[in-house]
């Protein structure tokens, strides 16, 4: 023993987690989900996520290389899983330009002006989505057919998704039960084929890896599981109500981008709230205001939107919504 | 001298000549498992051996059995369940020890006037679980029950819960519940105590570590330099970090190896030097685990936070002082946040200034 002993507080040992590790993590759940689109959708899919994914990564070099002047951050995993989640967010088909601008969004205004990892408020992914909606409406809302992996990339034959397919048909006075002729069926939409955005067509592919985040132990079951009740009950209520105005719940589940949401952007550390009570209320939030969006609201989807509005609440969630200490109530059995 | 803690102490070398018994202490192995005393008798013994709560906490157990007035107890709880990770001690005693554990456990119950006792032991003991299980069955009173495998599953106030599902309130005590808490260490000791005679001036310390050449567990005197406890399993190995007095979760890490085994060391851990060093630490990512992980469901990173913005009353009214400091926070945290230093800052802080307001 040549050295003197180390002397430092306890715990001695620490676990194997790392930040790295579970950004890697969230990663590999979402392989699934980025193959089923290549699957469908072709290589403008691997066009549009590779680009994301690069731009965001890019971002967060330069603006930490040349405005904020601190060691590198980018290998935390952190812009990686952003990138993959904005492109999870688009269309297949839009142009590469379009892109680079909401990836800018997303890591330069979203992340890392409020200081980068762990302290932006909003989920960056989402924000560039939202922002390339509203600047970019055409783009954003043409989406490509499936049709294998021949689909071609910017000359992409677009259709409606199922969400705008029903939410045109109900403004037109048309009936639900007509509807859903026109739709793809609950098989196919669970497999992923219908139009949408790259990431959230294939229900099977997001909930294998909603399992893997689950055994892995990156995300515990309260926000995605509370979205998805508040989202089947609150549908079903309508449905039950009136069937041939309001679509039933497996629908609301497997169109659009709930699952996406519900999973992999609700579920953001950095956004969601830090204790399983505060947890089940944003996600009851989340689930509300999508179907609030989706049924009433101008937009046929709306899951970006609840979980950007539920983000905001999240600091209050935090403050006042707190676990039942140990010891709170005193119970004698 | 200095010990364990890092506090210089007074302290008195005994040069020891031969080992020398008095007659009053039963040496012989036979078990004895009449008890003649009566409550009041065995509490003074306990008092007058002195007996501690060999845990770790080594809260004397004459205390703890007079149960105050107004109090009641119903319950004894024998704690199997190892306090830490790495240690062993309790375990091999369970196995080597198992009827005197139980005689002893008929004692505190006696000293206590309770007639249950629930002995605790965690699930991967499963050898333990069977052997005292068996031997139980001639001790009226005593059932085993098997825990769930988890850190801080000894802890007291974990273990009540475990068994009876009745939570101590914060601060309060076992007593509180109606429950009193006793290591397998402390009921060893009583039983030598109370039949044999024998002061409590041995007890069992699992001595470990990756590198060690023989892990084990030894019976040692207390006052016994840790120096000859690590020859003893083979010596310091080379790449040897840091000392450790207790578990690698709660333990002390120690200056030098001359310091005295005291009847609360309950191992000595060796931690190899490129595992002594801490993670940089990385930004909160916010996941939670902290809270998750908290047995008591406290907040870590809040009140890590507000340590270190100086809010101590807000880390009060977030209830720091209830952090029995398990370090199950810090040893979870993905960015490696020191996230128990802070909070001791602040529980401490926290405590100076409730003094402070009870002295206004």
């Amino acid at each position: 023993m040549s050295n003197l002993l180390k002397v430092s507080l306890s715990p001695h040992i620490h676990g194997k987690e790392t930040t790295q590790k579970l950004m890697f993590g969230v990663v590999i759940a979402l392989i699934p989900a980025l193959l089923t689109s290549i699957f469908f959708f072709g290589y403008g899919a691997l066009i549009v996520t590779a680009t994301s994914v690069a731009s965001c990564i890019l971002f967060e070099y330069l603006i930490v290389k040349f405005i904020i002047k601190k060691p590198l951050t980018i290998n935390d995993g952190s812009a990686l899983v952003t990138g993959l989640l904005l492109a999870f967010n688009l269309p297949s088909n839009i142009p590469v330009f379009i892109i680079v601008i909401g990836s800018f969004v997303s890591v330069a205004v979203a992340k890392m002006t409020f200081g980068g990892l762990g302290n932006n408020p909003f989920n960056p992914a989402l924000v560039g989505r939202v922002f390339m909606l509203i600047s970019f409406p055409v783009q954003m809302t043409s989406w490509p057919v499936p049709a294998g992996l021949n689909t071609g990339y910017t000359d992409a034959v677009t259709g409606a998704t199922p969400l705008a397919i029903v939410k045109e048909g109900l403004k037109n006075g048309e009936s639900l039960s007509q509807l859903m002729t026109q739709i793809p069926t609950p098989a196919q939409m669970f497999f992923g084929q219908m139009g949408g955005s790259m990431g959230e067509i294939a229900a099977m592919a997001l909930l294998l890896g909603f399992i893997w985040l689950l055994y892995k132990k990156i995300i515990t079951w309260h926000i995605p599981v509370s979205i998805l009740a508040t989202i089947v009950a609150f549908t079903g209520i309508l449905w039950l109500v009136n069937p041939e105005k309001y679509a039933d719940p497996l629908f609301h589940v497997l169109a659009g981008g709930i699952l996406l949401g519900a999973i992999y952007m609700a579920t953001d550390y950095v956004t969601s709230p830090m204790n399983p009570k505060a947890m089940l209320i944003y996600g009851c939030g989340i689930g509300m205001l999508t179907v609030i969006i989706r049924v009433w609201g101008a937009y046929p989807e709306g899951v970006s939107f609840a979980i950007l509005i539920m983000n905001a609440f999240v600091p209050l969630l935090n403050t006042y919504i707190k676990p039942k200490r140990f010891g709170e109530e005193v119970k004698n059995g | 001298m200095i010990d364990a803690t890092g506090f210089r102490q007074t302290a008195v070398y005994i040069d020891t000549r031969g080992d020398e018994w008095i007659d009053t202490i039963d040496r012989s192995g036979d078990i004895n498992r009449e008890i003649k005393l009566s409550p009041e008798e065995i509490i003074q013994k306990c008092l007058e051996t002195g007996i501690v709560g060999l845990g770790g906490a080594t809260f004397p157990s004459h205390v703890k059995l007079t149960v105050p007035a107004g109090k009641r107890c119903d319950l004894l709880i024998i704690n199997g369940a190892e306090c830490e990770p790495y240690l062993t001690s309790d375990h091999r005693l369970m196995l080597e020890k198992g009827e005197e554990i139980l005689t002893g456990t008929t004692i505190l119950m006696k000293a206590l006037r309770v007639t249950k006792a629930y002995i605790g032991i965690e699930n991967n003991k499963k050898d333990a679980i069977g052997h005292i299980t068996k031997l139980a069955e001639g001790f009226p009173g005593i059932t085993v029950y098997a825990l769930k495998v988890k850190y801080p599953q000894g802890a007291e106030k974990q273990l009540i819960k475990a068994l009876t599902k009745r939570e101590v309130p914060s601060g309060k005590l076992p007593l509180d519940v109606n429950a009193v808490v006793h290591n397998v260490g402390t009921a060893f000791a009583v039983y030598e105590a109370v039949q044999k005679n024998k002061p409590l001036f041995e007890r069992v310390v699992t001595i470990t570590g990756k590198s060690v050449p023989k892990p084990g567990n030894y019976f040692v005197r207390t006052g016994t330099p840790v120096r000859f406890l690590i020859e003893a399993a083979g010596g310091i190995p080379e790449n040897t970090g840091k000392i450790l007095s207790g578990g690698p979760m709660m333990g002390k890490a120690v200056s030098n190896p001359d310091i005295p085994v005291v009847k609360g060391t309950s191992g000595i851990v060796l931690i190899p030097a490129d595992e002594s060093l801490r993670n940089e630490m990385m930004p909160c990512i916010r996941c939670a685990k902290c809270v998750m992980a908290c047995p008591l469901h406290l907040e870590p990173y809040l009140l890590m936070t507000l340590s270190e913005k100086g809010d101590f009353e807000r880390a009060g009214r977030e209830r720091i002082t209830d952090c029995m400091e398990c370090g199950s926070c810090s040893y979870t945290c993905p960015a490696d946040r020191p996230l128990l230093d802070y909070i001791r800052l602040g529980k401490s802080t926290v405590i100076k200034m409730a003094r402070k307001q009870m002295i206004k």
